[in-house]
């Protein structure tokens, strides 16, 4: 407390202008900048889906005259949507924002370090984004590998600039996460307000301090696996060539091992915020707390001895097949256990139907969707079948889009509130959800029709038999993304309204420590440490 | 920041040190993985890994089995490579020799080496070679033509492995690619290539 005194003693008056934002070190601040962002960079990797939802609409080609450049659309689909929109919305735009309120620290523990933070990732989209301009492939702009950049197409496929550009924009995502993940690591663990122990913490921190690690232990490894392609392509070094005594399969085991931890750094934070949601709306405390905690841990865990489930068709020995398939089933289980805690908490609740509780459910019906085609997935028999069919697009798009994305919005219209101090009329994040809602399964659904009968991914035209499906996902995401136009009317509504929403606008069931704030919360909050007693999550 | 640390600045510079080192190590990880993967192929012919052994085993089983041999030259190699031989039937344990014709078209010198591969992968681990010409550079003077012998035996213990022991055929791939190491003379960060007579 005495420390917190002595910060407040020396602050200058609050920035304004230009320098409130660039030269930031505020973590709310940073966390809106994060937000924004994250908003600007989705409009683009929206762009992109639609362009090849439009192409895939009807056989034959329609609007790319070069096939390869569809590839490089998908491409930069993935990473944009994986690095630029899902991640930094969740870690850096809510993470920032919520995690030092929720408990009760007065900023992050590296205010300067979270602004370079922030700064790394306007450069490397930048670089991103140059990447989709200049030569890839030979006689066409950008690279069409994927986001996975798997060698041999990376490394002898792309003779141009292109990846370079890629490479160099993921070497400065990643570092801009892994300083972020330090700042949340050191932050949680040593800045909590006096009494909150770590069993009484919000799950939401809980679940940016499992993420922490999970960037921290995974990032690293994409880092030098992607260093190794850059020096393949520009150096004359061998790691992944076959032709030099490199190995081509050891960069999959690298990536995935990377890769798998990915995936849930991009749902874990979204489980922390649907459990407050769901807890508020249902006016009761969280289903088994310390459960849902550890089952975080535990998915956090397992999470990183089971990435060859990506690489059933590489030629791994039926053994190493089946340790694979039974560890990744074993990720069910404390998935289950999340899964079930959120219904126990509704049931016998006092639930209200809220924008972001209607949100919330949808989430937890859709990621369970998503969750049982990728338990159909882990079976090696089952999935060298459905290996890069458009089924595994679909299981992605029900865990990511449908699920991460939606737990995105589901915090936004929760937290909105508390972050401008503006109200988004509750009607207009209801309508959203249900357009999104359809749009998006009008969009995936069908995806498992055309993967089940074999339509592999990555091209841009398809046979006859798969057109009618394939017309239904574009309509459906004509859907979703005219959903985006509600939302931007919310906001739009919400600063044109006089209305300002009070220090707690959802009621007793919320009951973390943002809703004790004003809101928006002061520009330095808790000049006093909050003590914290009892258990309230 | 104050003049003087407090025991909270202290405990974060802890532990930022204690997570940027965890970052040096997983990096470091990455790099050892080049390495260990190596070894790990060797020791468990993973991925068609080859195994390299000095001595025949001793007895043979009765069981036959076929091994193929296929000859590949990448593009913009001027080389011809065939199998002399190519598919030869052989004892399980029994230790075979065959020969490889390569043929350099080229008016000048050229340098390749060749990679090697078994399918199925899974018969990697069985497959041993007491000699063969791969992972060392091969100079062949215009128009020269070169026999090289491959020597190999099937690991008996083929027969225990449940995941392949109906197996009737192995196929040996042998790919000849230019020398990289010649084209760019910059320095190998990868083992020099052992010559594995």
């Amino acid at each position: 407390m005495a420390q917190a005194a002595t910060l407040n003693a020396t602050q200058e008056g609050n920035p304004t202008g230009w320098k409130r934002w660039v030269m930031s070190t505020n973590h709310k601040d940073i966390g809106t900048m994060y937000l924004f962002f994250a908003i600007i960079a989705g409009l683009v990797g929206g762009f992109l889906s639609i362009a090849m939802r439009l192409e895939l609409q009807e056989p034959g080609l329609q609007y790319f005259t070069n096939p390869q450049t569809y590839n490089v659309f998908v491409t930069g689909h993935g990473l944009i949507m994986v690095f630029f929109v899902v991640m930094p919305a969740l870690i850096g735009g809510f993470g920032n924002w919520f995690v030092p309120l929720m408990i009760g620290a007065p900023d992050m523990a590296f205010p300067r370090m979270n602004n370079i933070s922030f700064w790394l990732l306007p450069a490397a989209l930048g670089l991103l984004i140059i990447s989709l301009f200049v030569e890839g492939a030979p006689g066409s702009d950008g690279f069409g590998g994927g986001w996975t950049v798997y060698p041999p197409l990376a490394t002898m496929g792309h003779p141009g600039p292109a990846l370079d550009f890629g490479i160099l924009s993921l070497h400065l995502a990643g570092a801009s996460s892994i300083l972020g993940a330090i700042n949340f690591i050191t932050t949680i663990l040593n800045m909590r307000a006096p009494g909150m122990t770590m069993h009484k913490m919000p799950l939401f921190a809980w679940a940016i301090l499992v993420t922490a690690f999970l960037l921290l232990l995974s990032l690293p490894v994409l880092a030098g696996a992607i260093t190794m392609l850059l020096t393949d392509r520009n150096f004359g070094t061998a790691f992944f060539d076959s032709a030099n005594g490199g190995d081509p399969i050891l960069y999959q085991h690298l990536f995935w091992f990377f890769g798998h931890p990915e995936v849930y750094i991009m749902i874990l934070p979204g489980f922390g915020m649907i459990s407050h949601i769901i807890s508020t709306f249902s006016k009761k405390p969280i289903f088994g707390y310390l459960g849902m905690a550890y089952a975080m841990v535990a998915i956090g865990a397992v999470g990183f001895i089971v990435w060859a489930h990506h690489m059933y068709t590489a030629g791994l020995a039926l053994n190493t097949q089946r340790y694979f398939m039974f560890a990744t089933m074993v990720i069910a289980v404390p998935t289950g256990v999340k899964i079930f805690s959120w219904i126990a908490t509704m049931w016998g609740g006092s639930i209200r139907f809220t924008a972001p509780m209607q949100w919330a459910m949808g989430f937890i019906f859709l990621f369970t969707i998503g969750g049982v085609t990728g338990i159909v997935l882990a079976n090696a028999g089952i999935d060298r079948n459905l290996h890069n069919t458009y089924y595994v697009v679909a299981h992605f798009h029900y865990v990511l889009s449908l699920g991460a994305v939606f737990s995105i919005f589901a915090g936004f219209y929760y937290w909105f509130p508390k972050m401008s101090g503006r109200i988004i009329p509750d009607w207009i994040g209801i309508f959203h959800f249900w357009v999104a809602f359809v749009g998006s399964n009008v969009l995936f659904f069908p995806m498992h029709f055309t993967g089940l009968s074999g339509m592999p991914r990555h091209y841009v035209d398809y046979p006859e038999a798969f057109a009618g499906w394939n017309r239904i996902s574009s309509y459906g995401s004509y859907i979703f993304a005219a959903g985006l136009l509600i939302f931007f009317y919310g906001i739009l509504r919400a600063y044109l309204s006089p209305v300002r929403a009070v220090n707690n606008p959802w009621g007793e069931g919320a009951k973390t420590l943002e809703w004790t704030l004003s809101s928006p919360p002061p520009h330095h909050q808790f000049d006093m440490l909050p003590r914290f007693s009892g258990s309230g999550h | 920041m104050s003049e003087a640390p407090s025991p909270r600045i202290a405990s974060n510079r802890t532990t930022l040190i204690a997570c940027v080192a965890l970052v040096g190590v997983m990096v470091g990880a990455a790099y050892a993985a080049v390495p260990l993967y190596r070894l790990f192929c060797q020791l468990t012919g993973f991925g068609g890994t080859t195994q390299v052994a000095s001595v025949a085993p001793e007895n043979a089983l009765a069981q036959s089995i076929s091994v193929r041999f296929d000859a590949n030259v990448a593009p913009g190699l001027p080389w011809t490579f065939k199998a002399e031989t190519q598919v030869t039937t052989l004892k399980i344990g029994e230790t075979a020799t065959i020969f490889y014709k390569i043929t350099n078209n080229a008016a000048e010198p050229v340098t390749a080496q060749a990679t090697y591969n078994v399918q199925p992968d899974l018969a990697g681990a069985y497959f041993n070679k007491l000699q063969c010409f791969c992972f060392t550079d091969l100079t062949l003077k215009p128009g020269e033509t070169l026999d090289v012998p491959v020597v190999f035996f099937v690991d008996p213990a083929l027969v225990t492995d449940k995941d392949i022991a109906t197996l009737d055929t192995i196929t040996l791939s042998y790919t000849f690619f230019p020398s990289k190491s010649r084209k760019t003379p910059v320095a190998e960060l990868t083992e020099p290539p052992k010559p594995q007579l």
